[in-house]
């Protein structure tokens, strides 16, 4: 390259560069051809795929999702049969992705933090079988270990005829978990509506009351009062309605129970495969988090006589969550992203029903591309709020 | 600049890999190349799947060699490429393969719609049900809310919603991308019922702990003729497949084994010295050798032979012939005169 | 001081012992109520799990034998791996020519062996990689020297798993870092373009890639044009590891501090020899841990390519218990797989933590 040069020592004034030395043209130059190339390499995929699908009379667009879907889903959150369009069938999906990977968040988190503090047991057994699960769990495949996991819940609980039957209205077989719920009762939604406002009505209680302890030193158990309000309350609306106590007790009915709320093996493998393998890498960033706290924040709370629950709860946990929220975003992100594999076992999610939409439509570009919106939509929304969270943990730096 | 040359060695290495395929010469470009590639399965036992030594196996495998030995007279000239059920249309059409044996099933849309040609059936299959014996099912009408082990494919999960509709019957599906992965499962009795072509039924029921245990429901819910296909555009090449597999039938009804073929070179029936070779003529029509149909049938065997090899009784799935016995025997199976 | 000897003298119980197998114990494992109690506890777990697992894959298991003596037998039945095992490590390479991938293999353990040295890291070494990785690639494609030509089609089982993580990812490092710098650039247009493309690429699971590579990309080519399948998922590997490696190498740049920079501008250093010269060469040193850590994955992600029918270690096991008389022993297929990833990975991930070590001394 010509721009090596040692600077002239001859030129104590310097001109006007040409314009190939001017960094600021040479940038727009620079940036005008790039994106020309990714403008014409587009295009050419582009007319490309026009003319092959032209070609091959391969029907475009997304019309086909108000078509009717004409294939049974497993499992769904939303009310969902054959007859429903393309468009129920993919939002079944897509709750379905969403489902287990909420709770495989919430479940990883838990499973995580347990585990990162039990590598830092001083008992030697829980603290070696805890590393012991990381090493072993981190470097398995995942597709594996939902194999296995998966293997595991069919071979190993019986028929529903022969239902393990542990508590009442609770059952265990190789169709799932069935367990009977409350029968619809129009208390319910009230109900859930009067926890929604104590939530609420919770959040603000807290930022008052951290309100007035900066102004008067003077703490308020605002968690306390909420988390009491949010049992008491929507119990209360409960025994005005006359306490309906009518359960949906799952039966045995024909080939399968009837009634009741079925958690299918495809899901708990699902979901106990992710949790687990995802779990072992949390533990470790727990663990890392942790023992990033110097020694010296902790005998120093100590010393100004806060409890070893507040020690944990003011000085340990800010200051360790700062590191450890930025890599726990990215290992949730991957869990979700890994729920995709749900493929491999027969869990109805997202890419599961948009693979079957492919082979019944023939249109793979439609449904990549939805794949891939879907899943950038929840990765993206998922950073956002990290972020977010991430900046409010952040300690105001001097 | 260690990155520049890196990456100068890499599209060179990428050029390599690159093939252009000439449109509406595929038989010019399949004998320059001097081997058919063809697509296969890659995961049915008895219909394309590789041993433990790796060689591949199966029915629509000796479809594929049956073509490559008419038209090179050796039927190893072959590479299989092994698909999925998304990628093997895409694959014909965009000149990766040169022949699809993928017991794919023969349908308007697919002949009209993909651009494909569709050979004579090699295989006539059919979606049906199969249930443990002690849950006491006999007809398929009698399963309203039973969860059924569904493999995906292009047609069998719509077949059977279907069904289940049409019969209003509720149906609890388990889908699973693998056969094995299903089978088993299926076995371990988290599914009532297991749906797919009939064939796959058999070889499912034949790798049950207890095959007595199982039995397939009389219903059939579909037609699948599973047919060989290539692309549109060269005629020539579509009728060589088209008459290979023929041949395959024409040498069973006429008697010709890969044992017995080089006595029956000798054979004073007219009809045979034609099919042979031996009286010159349909060699020269199909643009191949004379020897093309001696060529198949010594070193594949004919239709009875492959089907026995593979699929029939003997094996571990143990087909009978039923719909895919010769047209003499009460099945479907019927060659044209070559003449 | 001669003090005189007390005939009283009071006789000191023992010192409690601390050494020993008492004294661990009671350090280790018994030193509070409930460490007692999680002891006993995890205790009674073991004693549950542990013999009968045993007595399954050691006492009641049968290690080389027919599919057919298995049958009778109560516990595993490994000899479905030493039974297929050219199948499943090897695939579809031909019949006499195993030593081929064997030796490639072989010659990338080496590559990584003699690289595992911090001192050895130099040019030479830099050349090594992409010369040792052309002549696996000779190795294996033939063609040359007699050796008669071996499709990319053939190519199966543990060389291809290898092939496509350690291949990809030395295809996508280059490409990485560049989208790195792309990222930090101060050019608008191509800042943008960098960052959509990695926030895209680290936002869909690499199933999405693999599908796109494998069903959509023949309708992008020209009629009649065909890219190997292989080279197709290989790519897709790349293009999606390059984006997490931009994401680390972004991280190391930003741990170079401001004087770094500001000492290359005050030399009259250009962009491009401030990054090749000054920059890089640190930022780079302090990324190899978490490298490592995407190699791992990488490896480890390639198992996702059965999905679209590539024959990788896992697809060919698969393939293996698809035969009717092996189908009932996944089980057992799968422990050895999981075995055979877990001692690759292993070493991988112990080397990166043992590398964060060394150069963390440094500072």
């Amino acid at each position: 390259m010509s721009d090596n040069l040692p600077p002239s020592t001859e030129a104590p004034m310097p001109s006007k560069p040409p314009f190939w030395r001017d960094e600021e043209k040479r940038a727009i130059v620079f940036q005008v051809v790039a994106l020309l190339v990714v403008g014409l390499v587009s295009y050419y995929l582009y007319s490309n795929t026009q003319a092959n699908l032209e070609r091959q009379s391969i029907a475009t667009g997304f019309g086909f999702l108000d078509k009717e879907a004409s294939f049974e889903i497993g499992e769904s959150i939303i009310e969902y049969s054959a007859a429903d369009t393309y468009l129920r069938a993919l939002a079944v999906g897509a709750l379905n992705t969403l489902k287990v990977s909420l709770i495989g968040v919430v479940l990883t988190i838990i499973l995580g933090t347990l585990i990162g503090i039990a590598r830092l047991s001083s008992n030697w057994l829980i603290s070696r079988l805890s590393a012991l699960y990381i090493e072993v769990m981190q470097n398995i495949p995942v597709l594996l270990q939902l194999f296995f996991w998966y293997a595991i819940f069919y071979e190993a609980f019986p028929p529903p005829r022969q239902a393990l039957n542990p508590i009442d209205g609770v059952f265990l077989c190789n169709r799932g978990m069935i367990f009977g719920v409350p029968e619809a009762h129009a208390a319910h939604p009230v109900m859930g509506w009067v926890f929604l406002v104590v939530l609420i009505a919770g959040y603000f209680l807290n930022r008052w009351g951290h309100k007035r302890q900066d102004l008067t030193g003077q703490s308020f158990p605002a968690l306390r009062i909420t988390a009491a309000a949010a049992i008491l309350l929507p119990g209360l609306v409960w025994l005005l309605y006359g306490a309906p106590t009518a359960m949906d007790i799952p039966a045995l009915r024909g080939f399968n129970f009837q009634g009741g709320v079925t958690v299918s093996p495809e899901f708990s493998a699902l979901l106990l495969g992710l949790v687990i393998y995802t779990s072992a890498f949390v533990a470790e960033i727990v663990r890392a988090g942790i023992q990033s706290v110097g020694k010296g924040q902790i005998e120093a709370a100590m010393a100004i006589g806060l409890r070893p629950g507040k020690v944990l709860q003011l000085v340990v946990l800010p200051q360790a969550l700062r590191v450890i929220i930025p890599p726990l975003t990215s290992q949730m992100l991957n869990l979700t992203k890994n729920s995709s594999l749900a493929i491999a076992i027969g869990y109805a999610d997202f890419v599961a029903v948009t693979n079957t939409m492919i082979n019944q439509t023939g249109q793979a570009i439609e449904g990549v591309a939805l794949i891939m919106l879907v899943f950038l939509f929840f990765s993206l929304s998922t950073s956002l709020f990290m972020n977010w969270y991430n900046k409010k943990m952040k300690l105001v730096e001097r | 600049m260690k990155f520049v040359k890196l990456m100068a060695v890499a599209v060179c290495a990428t050029m390599l890999m690159v093939g252009f395929a000439h449109a509406g010469k595929d038989l010019d470009a399949v004998k320059k190349k001097g081997y058919i590639q063809a697509g296969v399965n890659g995961g049915v036992f008895g219909f394309g799947m590789p041993d433990e030594k790796g060689v591949w196996k199966g029915l629509d495998v000796d479809t594929a060699r049956a073509v490559a030995a008419a038209i090179f007279g050796d039927a190893d000239k072959v590479k299989y490429t092994p698909l999925t059920a998304q990628q093997r249309f895409t694959a014909l059409q965009s000149g990766e393969i040169d022949l699809l044996t993928r017991n794919a099933t023969r349908t308007l849309s697919r002949e009209t719609q993909l651009g494909l040609n569709f050979v004579q059936v090699n295989y006539y299959d059919g979606q049906g049900f199969m249930v443990p014996k002690n849950l006491g099912v006999k007809s398929a009408k009698e399963l309203d809310g039973a969860t059924v082990c569904v493999l995906p494919g292009t047609t069998t999960e719509q077949n059977a919603a279907d069904f289940f509709r049409t019969n209003n019957m509720k149906m609890n599906p388990v889908v699973i991308e693998s056969t094995s992965e299903l089978a088993k499962t299926f076995f371990a009795g988290r599914c009532d019922v297991i749906t797919s072509d009939a064939s796959q039924l058999a070889g499912t029921r034949a790798i049950a702990p207890k095959p007595s245990d199982y039995e397939i429901l009389p219903e059939l819910i579909s037609k699948e003729p599973l047919a060989p296909a290539v692309r549109h555009g060269d005629d020539q090449f579509f009728d060589i497949v088209n008459f290979t597999v023929l041949a395959l039938i024409n040498a069973e009804e006429l008697g010709i084994t890969s044992k017995n073929v080089d006595e029956m070179l000798k054979s004073k029936n007219p009809v045979i010295q034609r099919f042979l070779g031996v009286t010159e003529g349909n060699g020269k029509a199909l643009g191949l050798d004379e020897k093309w149909a001696y060529n198949v049938i010594k070193q594949v065997g004919n239709y009875g032979e492959v089907f026995e090899r593979n699929v029939g009784v003997n094996t571990k799935l143990g087909l009978e012939r039923g719909l895919n016995a010769l047209w003499t025997d009460g099945g479907l199976m019927y060659a044209p005169p070559f003449k | 001081m001669n003090q005189p000897e007390n005939p009283t003298r009071e006789y000191l119980a023992a010192p409690v012992k601390k050494v020993g197998a008492a004294a661990w114990l009671k350090d280790n494992l018994f030193n509070s109520w409930y460490n007692s109690l999680l002891t006993v506890l995890t205790l009674l777990a073991l004693g549950y799990i542990v013999p009968p697992f045993f007595k399954w894959a050691f006492i009641d298991s049968l290690w080389n034998s027919s599919a057919d003596a298995c049958r009778d037998i109560e516990g595993a039945c490994w000899s479905i791996v030493p039974q297929n095992i050219k199948f499943i490590i090897l695939g579809f390479f031909p019949e006499g020519q195993e030593w081929r991938p064997i030796l490639a293999m072989i010659l990338l353990l080496a590559l990584v062996i003699y690289s595992k040295e911090k001192s050895r890291w130099n040019k030479l070494l830099a050349w090594m990689w992409p010369v040792g990785l052309i002549i696996m690639g000779t190795l294996m494609y033939g063609g040359i020297f007699g050796m008669p030509v071996v499709e990319t089609d053939q190519w199966s089982g543990l060389p291809l798993t290898m092939m496509l993580s350690f291949f990809g990812m030395v295809m996508a490092y280059p490409l990485g870092v560049l989208l790195a710098l792309g990222r930090q650039s101060k050019m608008p247009a191509i800042k943008t373009l960098c960052v959509v493309y990695i926030e895209m690429i680290r936002g869909v699971p690499l199933i999405s890639l693999l599908f796109m590579s494998s069903i959509m990309f023949p309708l992008f080519l020209p009629d009649g044009m065909t890219i190997d399948k292989v080279l197709r998922a290989q790519v897709a590997i790349i293009l999606f590891t390059a984006a997490y490696i931009a994401e680390v190498v972004r991280g190391g740049l930003q741990a170079m501090p401001r004087g770094q920079y500001e000492a290359a501008d005050s030399l009259g250093l250009t962009y491009s020899q401030t990054m090749r010269l000054i920059i890089l060469p640190q930022a780079l040193k302090i990324v190899i841990p978490p490298t490592v850590g995407i190699l791992l994955s990488a490896f480890k992600d390639t198992s996702l390519v059965v999905i679209i029918a590539l024959y990788d270690v896992l697809k060919t096991t698969k393939v293996t218990l698809q035969n009717p008389q092996w189908t009932g022993y996944s089980t057992e297929a799968y422990v050895f797989l999981a075995v055979l990833y877990f001692i690759c990975c292993y070493a991988m991930s112990s080397y990166s933590r043992r590398l964060e070590k060394e150069l963390h001394t440094g500072h």
